[in-house]
């Protein structure tokens, strides 16, 4: 493919990740605004009428709601999320110090996902259709019905308590990140197992793998050698957007563990009423979500060729 | 296309059907109110017997009988699953269906509002728009419901346009049918299995919503029963009272698990191309 194309399949791809971020705000706004005064979320409990007011006009919520808007997004702009009511401190800094701990708990996840899905997903498919096969989906489908915080509760109860292996909460170091991770993990790993297990399967119905077998290749010299890398491309997209699944289950999970990171940031400021933060932590996660989906498609064009021509 | 009922799906069925019953008969199987506290009998394990009475699940901290808080737990799980999935599948297939018909602008705004939706983190939309409405039985299902109705919208939308392009549409057009007859009367009735697995995946996922945002303390408050607010205040007891939190979240992940296997089922038999992968 030129490289027009190229340019202009990256300048829709850009234009499309940039409409979906503006979309984004533009919910997010709206749900601010669902209960009717804004102001009342933000002001601490038993505020005077006159507080209320003179607070309503400080943050520019007596303006007409277009003005607003207009506003939000230029402070967004310049990174300004705010400042919190409750700490009295820029909003950006009281998120940014516990994004590195959701995104260790996030690592630590896909790890588990990808370790236990991706060979999950090579068995099942490879040996399709025996025993080995429905005692993997059994598994799988297990791992996508586990409710993180019944998982984390059972994993704290094993290790935590029981065996005293582990600590059953708080930011101790390694130690405590295994348990989060998981329970994190493990619902992830099913995705992962899923799609894997159709993309080898995909990848071994064509004829290069028959071919293979002809020249005396054996089924798991086949996949080993040839399967594989091309069964690979689905499973990176996948691993891309999983991230923000993964950011986003952090709030059950860090909860239940108290790990410090942005989830759980996210309740305890939905619970002393500090909504500037969480409106920050859903915008953060969800344009994470939005870019590593951008990356996602980049790199599927730059892994496989086949794709760049728009089929 | 194979029919296959085995006696795994038999079983998960049953299993479901007995879900459905204790949630809707609660005040009848229930040994207890759910709500009568006793200082006396706080925190005593499963199995115990006490001036009479057996508390086959054991009590809380403020010693309730916590088989009868599961119970009617139950209830507040089920209610919520169907609401939310009833509403967001008539929101979610309206918009669907109008955009795959009218295509045009009306297509093109839907399908951003999907893609956009879709972009943010399902379980962040709904811990947002919940924290700021406030918590609450009534408002967590206008939220699932008005939040979870993108997938839904983008299966009709496939469906419909697929479908529309089919002779007998065009026929019926023809005959003199209204559009809204034809959306109702010849598309719908087309398109419904796909929904259907779409709505079985999503009755899972608003059961593990409801227990998940009550676990966070935005979902149903205390002191009536949720699955998840249960587990919640069973957290601060874990070395004292593991059955506070093991039992109620092991009757979530058997619901899930059997809504889960049925929606595979289902999924097999309205798209056989897929069961054969």
């Amino acid at each position: 493919m030129g490289a027009i194309t190229l340019t202009r399949y990256l300048a829709s791809r850009i234009g499309q990740a940039l409409l979906a971020s503006f979309g984004v705000l533009t919910i997010v706004f709206f749900i601010m605004r669902l209960s009717g005064d804004p102001t009342l979320l933000l002001v601490p409990e038993g505020a005077s009428l006159e507080q209320i007011a003179q607070l309503r006009h400080e943050l520019g919520f007596d303006r007409p709601l277009g003005m607003q808007f207009l506003s939000y997004l230029g402070d967004l702009a310049r990174f300004d999320f705010g400042e919190s009511l409750v700490q009295r401190a820029p909003v950006l800094g009281i998120v940014a110090e516990r994004v590195p701990y959701t995104v260790a708990l996030a690592v630590g996840a896909l790890v588990v996902a990808l370790g236990l899905g991706i060979p999950a997903g090579i068995a099942m498919a490879v040996w399709r259709g025996g025993i080995v096969e429905r005692a993997l989906s059994g598994f799988v489908l297990a791992g996508q019905s586990l409710p993180t915080f019944w998982s984390g509760i059972l994993l704290i109860l094993l290790f935590g308590v029981s065996l005293r292996w582990l600590p059953t909460s708080g930011s101790d170091g390694f130690a405590s990140l295994v348990m989060p991770s998981l329970a994190l993990g493990i619902v992830a790993m099913s995705t992962f197992a899923r799609m894997t297990r159709i993309s080898v399967l995909d990848e071994l119905s064509r004829d290069y793998v028959t071919a293979a077998r002809a020249r005396g290749l054996s089924r798991g010299g086949a996949v080993l050698r040839h399967v594989l890398r091309n069964a690979a491309i689905p499973v990176v997209t996948i691993a891309a957007l999983e991230i923000g699944n993964l950011l986003a289950g952090a709030v059950i999970v860090e909860t239940v563990f108290a790990w410090p990171g942005i989830g759980q940031l996210a309740i305890q400021s939905i619970q002393s009423r500090d909504f500037l933060v969480v409106q920050a932590i859903v915008l953060f996660v969800s344009l994470v979500y939005v870019f590593s989906s951008f990356l996602a498609d980049l790199a599927y064009v730059v892994i496989d060729p086949r794709i760049r021509m728009g089929r | 296309m194979k029919p296959r009922m085995t006696i795994g799906m038999a079983i998960v069925l049953a299993l479901l059907a007995a879900f459905a019953i204790a949630a809707i008969a609660a005040p009848l199987l229930a040994p207890f109110d759910p709500l009568r506290q006793s200082l006396l009998l706080r925190l005593k394990p499963p199995g115990s017997l006490l001036g009479g009475r057996s508390f086959l699940l054991g009590t809380d901290d403020l010693g309730r009988d916590l088989l009868s808080r599961v119970l009617f737990g139950a209830r507040a799980s089920l209610l919520v699953a169907v609401v939310a999935v009833v509403l967001s599948l008539v929101v979610g297939t309206t918009l669907g269906l109008l955009a795959g018909w009218l295509r045009g602008w009306v297509a093109t705004v839907v399908m951003r509002l999907v893609d956009t939706m879709l972009s943010i983190p399902a379980i962040l939309l709904a811990v947002l728009t919940v924290a700021v409405l406030g918590p609450g039985l009534l408002n967590l299902v206008v939220v699932l419901g008005l939040t979870r109705w993108p997938r839904y919208t983008r299966v009709a939308y496939a469906q419909t346009l697929q479908v529309a392009e089919l002779p007998y549409i065009r026929a019926a057009e023809m005959a003199g049918c209204g559009t809204a007859r034809v959306m109702w009367r010849h598309i719908l009735p087309n398109i419904a299995g796909p929904l259907m697995v779409v709505a079985t995946s999503e009755f899972g996922l608003m059961i593990l919503f409801e227990a998940g945002l009550s676990f966070l303390g935005l979902g149903i408050q205390p002191p009536y029963p949720s699955w998840g607010s249960i587990m919640a205040g069973g957290r601060q007891y874990i070395e004292r009272a593991w059955w506070l939190t093991v039992f109620p979240g092991a009757c979530l992940f058997a619901v899930v698990f059997c809504i889960n296997v049925a929606g595979d089922w289902l999924r097999d038999q309205v798209d056989p191309r897929a069961a054969s992968r």
